[in-house]
């Protein structure tokens, strides 16, 4: 099976791959401060019609059209805050165990 | 009728009919031709209205064909046949009919063109999926399966009632939008029927209720077509609804959080379909046309890589038994092929670039921003983060990395299933990324003429940020995501438990109260009169306890040998019986 032998390899060298991955990161956040540094500011029709609108969620907006590596940030606090919040969640009773309608 | 006109759901029933009578040798070839004649039907409809009957004092709609409820119709045929194809090893012929059925009846119920068709097809999907989760035959199955009937049942008769007021204010039974900016008691009740069917909270515990609960194949025609006929039946009714819009973000959210409570892998994906039904919810709310163009590309999109994913828990399920995370794990060595078909499934629900989900979610919350509701694009990308947190991580993770869970039996079992599972598994992956890399495809469906450029840097930097940094995140948190061996209780706990709590507070004061009297009795001690109150409790006792006991005791035995029949034949025939009405009232309708 080829696959299996793809995953084998990859899996002798798992630290390696963690470290390209990590290469892979670390590009990708600074292709973002690039497109930052080139044309910092946002472009386009509803980010236009935009910059009229109140509130903080539309000020957020604007921020998240500007900022450099905003999204990397919003993905990694979303991951923790969804794990930590739902666990917490979970373990304030609504988990239980598994025989519970049984009886 | 003047014109013969064959409706798609007329191949399905008639199908669905004949199958249990075709010879066993050409059984496998007869059940792929079906569902490709229907696809086939509906590529070659043209827009317009056909199929109408006068029925009492209305005219019933079989056939409203447009650009609407045509990109319905293709992906729904388009299922059936993969769904047909994944389940062609399946021995026994009362799982196809009953999913044949299902298909029909989403097909009416999207064809039709008046409140009174809809009705009527709608019941009849709840009437045939049911039998989906019963064919499992487990005890759990039973229950399952009627309690989805009841709630199913209890989202039909809001529906007729809506039906009913709509129909004593206007007088028409049409099926068209609704006026939503004066929305009124029957739009609310249509508007529940409605989102009862797709899983909106509070009414979604059935979903992963009977979803989990399935036959390993049932769950893959079921997760696509009960919920996206509801996206479709609010579309086409209440577009632009506001309060589908909060509705939408919570279902979207609230999918997310319990998918990481969940340790059954097919319990988890139900989650997920809540969540990725609430993206479509919110753009039906939203109502401009790049959100409903959003809606139906995500539905057609969804039912595809959704459909994927549940073949590829279902292979695991139907190869090993087990479906739960704290029993799997390590299976890449048995499984491959089925770890890369899910993963290209879970890469999809993602919305990575390249693949399905990326060209259709982003329309949504686009759609959000566009309409200055920028919480709702926030709120939907937070929850993105988290579909592929638990998607494309943590099912192909913990199904087929992470520490080997498996028992020395499930081990020995496991291995990748047999070529017709694998070829749908295939196909679907294929569609999903065929779908991500050529977007004419499925945008040249939608019904509206709305430009749309999803491959742009900004966008593509974007979604990749917000995945690859959640990806980080999950391996970061690892040990918290570790699965454990409980069961999250649902609002379902108020129909499963909210029964015994109700008993315990009716019986508890009416005890109380029974010793009470006792007590009074005892301590009064009229003992003369006890003595005359004797003669009539032997009375009592003798004669009238005789006949109420004797009555009540034949009661219970008829009602115990009817158990017995249930348990074993009363379900496949309940289904021949359901089988043999829908097929009088199909050439009743169409051939009189």
């Amino acid at each position: 099976m080829n696959i299996v032998r793809l995953i084998d390899f990859l899996r002798d060298r798992l630290k390696t791959v963690v470290r390209v991955c990590y290469v892979l990161l670390a590009l990708l956040v600074a292709a973002d401060f690039v497109r930052w540094a080139i044309a910092p500011t946002p472009h386009g029709a509803s980010e236009a019609a935009a910059e009229h609108a109140t509130g903080a969620w539309a000020a957020l907006y604007r921020f998240s059209e500007t900022a450099p590596a905003f999204w990397s940030v919003f993905g990694f606090v979303a991951c923790a805050l969804i794990i930590i919040l739902s666990k917490w969640f979970g373990h304030r009773g609504i988990m239980t165990r598994e025989d519970y309608y049984n009886d | 009728m003047t014109n013969f006109w064959i409706h798609p759901a007329l191949i399905m029933f008639v199908g669905a009919a004949l199958l249990p009578v075709v010879p066993e040798r050409l059984r496998k070839g007869f059940m792929l031709l079906v569902p490709m004649l229907a696809f086939a039907r509906v590529m070659s409809l043209d827009h317009g209205v056909y199929g109408e009957v006068p029925f009492a004092k209305w005219t019933l709609i079989f056939g409203r064909v447009d650009k609407l409820s045509q990109i319905f119709g293709y992906i729904m045929t388009l299922m059936a046949i993969i769904g047909t194809l994944y389940g062609l090893h399946v021995k026994r012929v009362g799982e196809h009919v009953a999913a044949w059925i299902y298909v029909g009846g989403s097909l009416g119920a999207i064809y039709a063109g008046d409140f009174l068709t809809l009705f009527v097809f709608w019941e009849l999907m709840a009437l045939s999926s049911v039998f989906l989760i019963w064919f499992r035959g487990r005890k759990e199955s039973l229950s399952a399966g009627y309690r989805y009937l009841l709630v199913h049942m209890t989202g039909g008769v809001a529906l007729l009632a809506g039906i009913m007021v709509h129909y004593h204010a206007t007088h028409s039974m049409a099926f068209v939008a609704l006026d939503v900016t004066h929305a009124n008691l029957a739009t609310y009740l249509i508007a529940t029927g409605f989102i009862l069917n797709a899983a909106v909270p509070p009414l979604h515990a059935w979903l992963p209720d009977a979803y989990g609960e399935a036959t390993f194949n049932g769950s893959v025609f079921m997760c696509a077509f009960t919920t996206k006929t509801a996206v479709y039946a609010l579309i086409r009714g209440v577009p632009g609804l506001e309060i589908l819009v909060p509705l939408g973000v919570i279902m979207a959210l609230y999918g997310v959080v319990y998918a990481v409570l969940e340790n059954d892998c097919r319990r988890l994906l139900a989650y997920h379909i809540i969540s990725q039904v609430g993206y479509m919810v919110a753009g039906v709310g939203l109502g401009t046309e790049l959100a409903i163009n959003g809606a139906c590309a995500h539905a057609f999109a969804h039912i595809l890589y959704k459909g994927l994913l549940f073949m590829g828990c279902g292979s695991v399920l139907h190869m090993t038994g087990e479906s739960k995370f704290t029993e799997l794990g390590g299976l890449y060595k048995k499984m491959p092929w089925t770890f890369v078909f899910t993963l290209i499934g879970g890469l999809s629900i993602s919305a990575f670039p390249l693949f399905s989900g990326f060209v259709s979610k982003s329309m949504i919350i686009s759609a959000g921003f566009a309409d200055h509701k920028f919480w709702v694009g926030f709120l939907l990308l937070l929850a993105s983060a988290g579909t592929f947190l638990h998607t494309g991580l943590k099912v192909p993770y913990f199904i087929w990395f992470g520490k080997n869970n498996c028992k020395p039996k499930t081990w020995a079992k496991a291995a990748d299933p047999g070529w017709n599972m694998i070829a749908a598994m295939a196909i679907a992956s294929a569609l999903c990324i065929f779908i991500g890399c050529y977007t004419p495809y499925l945008y040249r469906m939608l019904p509206y003429n709305v430009p749309y450029h999803p491959y742009n840097l900004p966008h593509i930097s974007e979604t990749l940020q917000i995945l690859l940094f959640t990806a980080l995140g999950f391996f970061l948190l690892l040990k918290k995501l570790r699965p454990e061996a409980v069961i999250s209780l649902d609002i379902d706990w108020f129909y499963r438990k909210g029964g015994d709590v109700f008993l315990w507070i009716a019986r508890k004061p009416v005890q109380a109260f029974d010793a009470f009297v006792g007590e009074l009795y005892r301590l009064v001690g009229l003992k003369g009169l006890m003595g005359s109150a004797r003669s009539v409790g032997e009375f009592d006792n003798a004669v009238i306890d005789g006949a109420v006991d004797g009555f009540a005791g034949s009661f219970r035995r008829l009602g115990a040998s009817l158990r017995k029949a249930q348990r074993g034949a009363l379900q496949e025939n309940l289904m021949v019986a359901f089988a043999i009405a829908a097929l009088l009232l199909v050439v009743l309708i169409f051939v009189f």
